[in-house]
C-alpha cells in the first residue's frame, strides 16, 4: 500500500498491464512526448517507447477510429482524451462503432478498448468544456462506465477496464489528479465492475454520489454530523452496470435518500437511480427520493454564476434535511 | 344540459339517505354506469349509479348528510357549464363563491400533470428546498417580490408541483381552495409508514402526521406505537361508561329511525296477542346430529325453526297474511325472515320459498344473509317481501320473550333457548330437553283458534323431524 496522487495510481495502472501485456498501448494528444496533459502517462514513453505511447493530431474522430480497428484486430488500445468534451468529435466511433460492433457481429469482433480522460467541469472553463457524460455513454448499450472518486478505485478499475474485452468509458476529473490515496501496489489489484462501496456508515440517510461529487458528499456529511444527523455514502464508482443492489439494502436500513449527481436533472443518473429506488424499495421510502444536480442549463463561465450551477455541500445538507423532515 | 342527481329510492321503506361516501369529487369525469356514492339507507348501505355521462360540477351534499327522496346530490353536466340556475333554492351556498374556486383547481389539476413533467427541465435541487424549506403560506406572499428572480424562474415559483398555483389570484383570500385541495379524504403517508401501520395494526386515520400537508411519516407510527396507542387501549372500554352526572346524545342512524318508526307503528296499529308453547327437542336433536354428520354446513337448532314454521306456513295459509286496511292478503308463497343482530340495530333477511327448501340450504342461506347483514351488504331484495318472520334468543338464554310483528307480517315466532328440564315420561321424572317458543299475532287476521293450530303444527314438526320431509 502506497500513498499515491490519483494520476500516479492511473499511471501505475496502465504500466502495470502495458508490462503484462504487450496488446496493450495508449495513444492521445500529448501523452507521449509532453508526458501527458495533466502528467497522467509520465515517463510512460521512456519505457515503453513510440510504439506503444504513441502522440495523436487533434483529431479525435481519427485516433478514435484507430482505436477501434486495433481492437478489432486484437490491440487493447487505451485512448485517452485531454478531456471528454473533445470525445464528443469522436463520438461516433464510440457510439456507433465501439459499442455496436461486438452485437452487430453476434460476437465474432471482441472491442478490448478504454477510452479515458478527465470529465465534467473543472472551474471556469466554460459551458463547452465543463460537460458530466456518464449520463450520456450510460444510456448507450455497449458501452460500460467507470468513474472513481479515489485513487485506490482508480487503480483497481483502470486495470479491470483494460482486461475487458469491451469498450469501457474511464472517467476522470482535472481537479481529483492531485488527490491522494493509499493504493494497493499489487500488480493485479483489480476492482470488479458494478460493487459500489458504503464509504461512511450512517442510519439516517442514504447519500449516492460518484465521481467528484463523492467528495461534495463528504463534506456535506461532516457538516451534518454536527447536528447529529448521520450520512450513509454509497460510490458506485461505476456508472454502468450500477450496484442497485447496495443503494437499495442502505435504503432499506435509512428510508431516505439523495443523490448527487453533476450530470444535468433530465434523464441523469439520479433520474434512474431514484426510479429503480422508488420500484425496489418502495415500501422503505419514508419520504420522497430527492437529488442534488447541475441545473438544466450549461456551465456558465461567469464565477458568481458557475458557483450557483455548481452544486456543493450546501445543496446536499438542504436535499437531506428535506428527506429527513428537518426544516 | 346539466343533470341534476338526486337521491334514489333505494329500499320500500326508505325516505331519506345519508350519504355515507363520495367516490368522485368536483371536477371529475364520470360515465353511465359509474358508482358515484354510496348511501346509507335505513336498512343497507347502497351504490347511486349514473345513467349519463359528464363531469361532475357541483357536489351539493357532503359526506354525512342526509337527503331526502328526490332531493339532490349532485350536478352532472359539461365542463364549465353554468348551473347556477339549477343551484338556487337547492343549497344554501353561494353558487357564484364557489365557482371560481371550482375553476381554480380544476386549472390546477391540469397544470399540475404538466409541471411534474416539465419539473425536471429544472436542477430540482431548488425546487426541493423551496418546496420542503420553506412555509407555504409565507411562500406565496414572497414569490412575487423577490426582486432578484427573473420571469421564468417566478413563473414556475407561482406553480408548485404539490402546491399547485402559489400566486393565489383566483383563491379565495383565506386559502380555502387549498384546504379543499387537500381535504380530498386522503390520508397522507409515506410508503414505509403505510407498512409499518399496517403491520402494527394502526389505522392511519388515527395517526397525526407531522410531514408536509399532514404526511404521516415513519417517526409518527413509532411515536404513535408510544404514545397514542395505550390511552386508546385503555380508553375503548372506557368509552361505554357515561360518567355520573353526565349524559351523553347519540346520533340516530337511518336504521334505527327505521326500527323506531316501523316497530312503533306495528305494536300501536296492530293489536297482538301471544301464545306460548313448549317444544320436546329431543327428536330434533338426535336429528341434528345425524344429519351433521352428513351437511357440509352445520345446521342450526334455527334452521329446524325455520323448516317447520315454513313447512306449517303452507298448511296455514291464515298465518301466511297481511292486514291491508280493507282486505286480508293469503300469500301463495312461503317467505321467511330472520332476524338478525347487527351493529346499532337489526335486520330481517328474507329465505325466499322456505318451504321448498332443505335444511341444508335454509343453513347456507341464513348463515350468508347474515353475514352480509352485518357487514350492511345486504340487497333490498333480500330484506323485503317476507311474509312471517323468526326472532331467535335462545343463544342468549332467553327462555321466552314476545316480540313484536314486523309488518306487513300477521305474525312473529319468538324463538327462546334449549333447557335441560326434569320431564315425566311413562310415570317417570327423566332429564328432558325443551325449547318455548312464543307466536305473536295481529288479531285483525289472526285468531286464537288459529294461532294455536299454527303452533301445534310447528310442534309437531320440530318434535318429529322426519316430518317436514314430507
Amino acid at each position: 500500500m502506497a500513498e499515491l496522487q490519483f494520476r500516479e495510481a492511473l499511471r501505475a495502472a496502465m504500466v502495470e498491464e502495458m508490462r503484462r501485456d504487450e496488446s496493450v498501448f495508449i495513444m492521445g494528444e500529448e501523452v507521449a512526448e509532453y508526458d501527458g496533459a495533466y502528467k497522467v502517462t509520465q515517463g510512460m514513453l521512456e519505457e515503453f517507447g513510440f510504439k506503444r505511447v504513441i502522440d495523436t493530431p487533434i483529431s479525435e474522430l481519427g485516433f478514435s477510429g484507430i482505436g477501434v480497428g486495433a481492437a478489432m484486430n486484437g490491440l487493447r488500445p487505451i485512448v485517452e482524451f485531454m478531456t471528454f468534451n473533445f470525445a464528443v468529435v469522436g463520438i461516433d466511433q464510440i457510439i456507433n462503432n465501439a459499442a455496436k460492433l461486438r452485437y452487430m457481429s453476434g460476437g465474432q469482433i471482441k472491442i478490448p478498448i478504454v477510452f479515458r480522460g478527465p470529465n465534467a467541469s473543472a472551474g471556469q472553463l466554460g459551458a463547452t468544456h465543463s460537460v458530466a457524460f456518464e449520463a450520456l455513454y450510460g444510456h448507450v448499450p455497449g458501452l460500460k462506465v467507470v468513474y472513481p472518486s479515489e485513487p485506490g478505485d482508480a487503480k483497481g478499475l483502470l486495470k479491470t477496464s483494460i482486461r475487458d474485452d469491451n469498450p469501457v468509458i474511464f472517467l476522470e476529473s482535472e481537479q481529483m489528479y492531485g488527490l491522494k490515496g493509499d493504493v494497493p501496489d499489487d500488480d493485479d489489484y483489480t476492482i470488479p465492475f458494478g460493487v459500489a462501496k458504503i464509504k461512511r456508515e450512517g442510519s439516517d440517510v442514504t447519500i449516492v454520489a460518484h465521481g467528484k461529487m463523492y467528495h461534495v458528499a463528504q463534506q456535506a456529511a461532516k457538516e451534518l454530523a454536527k447536528d447529529g444527523i448521520e450520512a450513509e455514502i454509497i460510490d458506485p464508482r461505476t456508472i454502468k452496470p450500477f450496484d442497485m443492489k447496495t443503494v437499495i439494502e442502505s435504503v432499506k436500513k435509512t428510508n431516505r435518500c439523495v443523490i448527487v449527481d453533476e450530470t444535468h436533472p433530465f434523464c441523469g443518473i439520479a433520474s434512474e437511480v431514484g426510479f429503480q429506488l422508488q420500484r425496489d424499495a418502495f415500501d422503505y421510502l419514508d419520504a420522497p427520493v430527492q437529488r442534488v444536480t447541475v441545473p438544466d442549463v450549461p456551465a456558465p463561465f461567469a464565477k458568481n454564476l458557475f458557483d450557483l450551477w455548481l452544486p456543493g455541500p450546501k445543496q446536499v445538507i438542504e436535499a437531506v434535511n428535506a428527506v429527513t423532515y428537518r426544516s | 344540459m346539466a343533470i341534476v342527481i338526486d337521491m334514489p329510492k333505494l329500499s320500500d321503506t326508505m325516505e331519506e339517505g345519508v350519504i355515507s361516501k363520495w367516490n368522485v369529487k368536483e371536477g371529475d369525469k364520470v360515465k353511465s354506469g359509474d358508482i358515484i356514492a354510496e348511501v346509507e339507507t335505513d336498512k343497507a348501505t347502497m351504490d347511486v349509479e349514473v345513467y349519463d355521462d359528464g363531469v361532475v360540477l357541483k357536489i351539493v351534499a357532503k359526506e354525512g348528510d342526509a337527503v331526502p327522496l328526490g332531493k339532490p346530490m349532485a350536478i352532472i353536466g359539461e365542463e364549465g357549464e353554468d348551473i347556477s340556475d339549477l343551484l338556487d333554492g337547492d343549497s344554501g351556498d353561494d353558487a357564484g363563491a364557489k365557482k371560481p374556486e371550482k375553476e381554480s383547481k380544476d386549472k390546477e389539476d391540469k397544470d399540475d400533470g404538466k409541471e411534474s413533467k416539465g419539473k425536471d427541465d429544472k436542477g430540482d435541487d431548488k425546487e426541493s428546498k423551496e418546496k420542503d424549506g420553506k412555509d407555504n403560506g409565507k411562500e406565496s406572499k414572497d414569490s412575487g417580490e423577490k426582486p432578484d428572480e427573473s420571469g421564468a424562474d417566478k413563473k414556475k415559483k407561482d406553480f408548485d408541483p404539490l402546491f399547485g398555483d402559489l400566486n393565489g389570484d383566483e383563491k379565495p383570500k383565506d386559502g380555502k381552495a387549498m384546504a379543499d385541495a387537500d381535504d380530498d379524504g386522503r390520508v397522507k403517508a409515506s410508503p414505509l409508514a403505510r407498512k409499518m401501520a399496517e403491520e402494527q395494526g394502526i389505522s392511519l386515520s388515527d395517526v397525526k402526521g407531522s410531514g408536509p400537508q399532514g404526511r404521516i411519516v415513519k417517526k409518527d407510527i413509532e411515536e404513535f406505537d408510544k404514545e397514542a396507542a395505550k390511552p386508546s387501549k385503555a380508553a375503548a372500554p372506557a368509552a361505554e361508561m357515561i360518567p355520573s352526572g353526565e349524559s351523553k346524545e347519540l346520533k340516530v342512524s337511518q336504521m334505527r329511525k327505521a326500527i323506531a318508526r316501523r316497530l312503533a307503528e306495528s305494536k300501536f296499529t296492530s293489536p297482538h296477542f301471544y301464545e306460548t308453547i313448549d317444544i320436546d327437542m329431543k327428536r330434533s336433536i338426535e336429528a341434528r346430529g345425524a344429519l351433521n354428520e352428513l351437511s357440509d354446513v352445520k345446521i342450526s337448532f334455527n334452521d329446524f325453526v325455520v323448516k317447520a314454521c315454513a313447512a306449517a306456513l303452507r298448511r296455514h295459509p291464515g298465518i301466511n297474511s297481511s292486514w291491508l286496511g280493507d282486505k286480508i292478503v293469503q300469500h301463495g308463497d312461503v317467505h321467511v325472515a330472520v332476524a338478525v343482530a347487527i351493529d346499532d340495530g337489526l335486520i330481517t333477511p328474507v329465505i325466499k320459498h322456505a318451504d321448498k327448501k332443505g335444511l341444508a340450504q335454509i343453513s347456507r342461506e341464513t348463515k350468508d344473509l347474515a353475514g352480509r347483514a352485518r357487514d350492511k351488504k345486504l340487497q333490498p331484495d333480500e330484506f323485503e317481501g317476507s311474509t312471517f318472520t323468526i326472532s331467535n334468543l335462545g343463544m342468549f338464554g332467553i327462555e321466552e320473550f314476545t316480540a313484536i310483528i314486523n309488518p306487513p307480517n300477521a305474525a312473529i315466532l319468538a324463538v327462546g333457548a334449549i333447557r335441560d328440564v326434569p320431564v315425566v315420561e311413562n310415570g317417570m321424572v327423566v332429564p328432558g330437553k325443551r325449547m318455548k317458543v312464543t307466536l305473536s299475532s295481529d288479531h285483525r287476521v289472526v285468531d286464537g283458534a288459529t294461532a294455536a293450530e299454527f303452533l301445534n303444527s310447528v310442534r309437531n314438526f320440530i318434535e318429529n323431524p322426519t316430518t317436514m320431509l314430507l
